[in-house]
């Protein structure tokens, strides 16, 4: 079977990711968290603007809807902030179908909207959500946000305590620990939902609507339908990772969520290869970590300043490597870095991957809709 | 009523300084497809070179240097970065442009720091009083200057070779480019102006009642994107017309924010995209822009 070695390879990586958490120290563990949140608004991004053709710089406005529904749902009330003191499950369910609801409710605008018009209707909607965020502080809190419950689970807490004490190989499994398999879980299963979502019938029309709205009208597909459906989809992914990153910061804050995450997103989707399931986990692994990782060893790497100092603090080195990455990938790495990978190991249009659409021999024509990574429905358009 | 012709004259004044960076979006977005997401910052850009040089050469010759700074930063992002896409089209390179904003604006914020850097406007904190109301002196001239700019504009594009071969390369690229017309140097001359409104409306955002040059202007010329996309796409009657309308709409809601409080705190910042969005519903095409002909 061909597809035996990306097998191998993807157990190898599950193994790595189950058994990390017992070398680990805090400070790594909690960056798996973010990593692992960010992961999944990314994916759920890619599938909107990768594969739906779709530009949206309103997905931080998504992810602080799950974030704040999340938190609403399964806090206790309090004389100053409500809470429903739903379960946690609950809670993410909850924080997921609102942000889809949302989502569907700012659909008739993506279903008109194409490509950047969509992005520009989508800034808007960042500003209006933080100023609710500001302004509606019985639920949220409002400038200084609110605190964040432990995710608990039929009695089992994702904290250090309730259990108090439970360990695997003699390593402790505190909060942190308990914390990454949650996250690992839902990521995975994020993660190959979209991947399968791709390659499934919807998936396809919204590749065939991006590609040409007319061949795909013409094929008896629904093209404003289509647009909303990846809008709503994308949205409730980014209302998960809200509801993750809300559990990862323990602790919210409208500034959790600028135009900055938005972009950042868009960052990671971009450098990883738009479209791809696999470019958008790694894009956000290196979107999330980088800046963190700088801060850690800002000591160690001797270029490095103190932050406000003027010189290349570590924010501003990865920023600036951020917009480095995007203008490289964008003018010299056609499919970002999953589309390096495909050519590197010679995967091309025949080998036919089961989660990865293949790529055409023939160059793209400029003329079409946003998004990069061609996909099978590229076929009927010419 | 005084108080009502202060907040409106003032909203106007604002208007005129948006409606120059409005004017910048649409520019590029109709002489290359562009959506300039980097043009805040190269309104910072602009304003950041002004303060810094003119401690030495004196105000005047400053603001050409940020005008020149500006305009060649425009064009080289083109020639360098745009024009070498590898897949080039609206979405890629809307996010080429997010990146070429990281990077610019990430430099120039190192640069500035904490500092907010006096622009050193000869105008200073003067005041003029027009009928007993009382307005900034240097809104007053960034209400003429833009009056007269947009005036040169029309005549570049409704009376000049180079003017109408940029909106024959607009409206139809491969023809204009079959008729003889240059779409290089369409396009360079496209980035170019928005360079220098850009810059013109940096030196109006950063001089009183601003303190000076700062980071966060970059995020206020964002303001210019609800007057642009109210205005029409491609036209830039229509920016100006869509500045207008955002200023006034932007200083009225500021200016009886008491009066609406149900709208919560601060609604004057975040009017303006609700604005965008009701007209980006009901009127995709914008208030003076061309509709896009494909139909499904």
């Amino acid at each position: 079977m061909s597809d035996l070695p990306r097998r191998i390879a993807g157990l190898v990586l599950l193994l790595v990711a189950v058994a990390l958490p017992l070398v680990l120290d805090d400070f790594w563990l909690q960056l798996g968290l973010f990593v692992m949140a960010t992961m999944v608004g990314a994916v759920g991004l890619t599938l909107l603007v990768g594969v739906a053709g779709q530009l949206s710089l309103g997905h931080a406005a998504f992810a602080a809807i799950g974030a704040y529904v999340f938190v609403w749902a399964t806090s206790e009330s309090e004389p100053t902030v409500a809470g429903a003191g739903l379960p946690a499950v609950v809670g993410l369910v909850l924080a997921v179908a609102v942000a889809a609801l949302v989502g569907f409710v700012f659909s008739p605008v993506a279903g008109r909207l194409r490509g950047i018009y969509l992005g520009l209707a989508t800034l808007g909607l960042v500003f209006l959500v933080r100023h609710l965020l500001l302004n509606l502080d019985e639920w949220t809190g409002g400038f200084n946000g609110r605190s964040v419950e432990p995710f608990t689970l039929g009695g089992f807490s994702f904290s250090n305590r309730d259990p108090d004490y439970i360990a695997v190989a003699g390593v402790e499994l505190e909060g942190l620990h308990r914390l990454w398999y949650l996250f690992l879980v839902l990521t995975l299963l994020a993660c190959w939902l979209a991947a399968n979502l791709r390659s499934s019938r919807t998936g396809r029309a919204w590749a065939n609507v991006r590609d040409s709205e007319t061949a795909a009208a013409a094929m008896g597909i629904g093209v404003a339908r289509h647009k909303a459906s990846a809008f709503v989809v994308s949205s409730g992914y980014a209302g998960l990772a809200g509801a993750l990153l809300a559990l990862a910061y323990g602790r919210l804050a409208p500034d959790v969520f600028t135009l900055t995450v938005s972009v950042d997103f868009l960052v990671m989707i971009v450098i990883g290869g738009l479209g791809s399931v696999g470019g958008a986990m790694v894009g956000a692994l290196f979107v999330t970590a980088l800046p963190l990782l700088l801060t850690q060893y800002s000591d160690a790497l001797p270029f490095m300043a103190a932050p406000g100092s003027g010189g290349l603090d570590p924010a501003t080195t990865s920023r600036l490597l951020y917009g480095l990455a995007i203008i490289a990938v964008l003018i010299f790495l056609r499919g970002g870095l999953a589309g390096a990978f495909r050519r590197l190991t010679g995967r091309g249009a025949a080998s036919g991957a089961p989660d990865d659409t293949t790529r055409p021999t023939t160059p793209i024509d400029p003329g079409h809709e946003a998004g990069d990574s061609p996909s099978r429905s590229k076929e009927t358009t010419r | 009523m005084s108080y009502f012709l202060t907040q409106v004259l003032n909203g106007l004044s604002f208007g005129l300084v948006l409606s120059l960076i409005a004017a910048g979006f649409a520019i590029v977005f109709t002489s290359t497809g562009v959506l300039n997401f980097a043009h805040g910052s190269v309104v910072l850009l602009g304003a950041y070179l002004v303060a810094v040089t003119q401690p030495t050469i004196g105000f005047w010759p400053a603001v050409l240097v940020g005008i020149l700074g500006a305009a060649v930063v425009g064009v080289l992002i083109n020639a360098l970065l745009v024009r070498n896409l590898a897949d080039p089209n609206p979405g890629t390179a809307a996010i080429l442009m997010l990146g070429v904003d990281i990077l610019l604006l990430t430099e120039l914020t190192r640069r500035i720091g904490n500092r907010v850097l006096p622009l050193g406007a000869p105008w200073g904190a003067d005041v003029v009083s027009i009928g007993g109301i009382a307005l900034p002196a240097g809104r007053v001239l960034a209400a003429g200057v833009a009056v007269v700019v947009f005036a040169g504009l029309w005549f570049l594009f409704a009376r000049t070779r180079l003017g109408i071969g940029m909106r024959a390369a607009a409206a139809d690229g491969p023809t204009a480019s079959l008729m003889g017309i240059r779409l290089s140097r369409t396009g360079a001359t496209g980035w170019a102006l928005a360079g220098v409104l850009a810059a013109l409306a940096g030196v109006f955002l950063t001089s009183f009642p601003s303190p000076g040059v700062a980071p966060p202007v970059a995020l206020s010329a964002f303001l210019a994107i609800p007057a642009w996309v109210l205005g029409g796409f491609d036209s830039v009657p229509g920016a100006v017309l869509g500045g207008l309308v955002i200023g006034l709409v932007t200083a009225l809601t500021v200016g009886y924010e008491s009066d609406l409080h149900f709208l919560g705190s601060g609604f004057g910042e975040v009017v303006p995209y609700v604005v965008m969005i009701i007209v980006l519903l009901v009127r995709p095409q914008g208030l003076l822009g061309s509709k896009e002909a494909v139909r499904v």
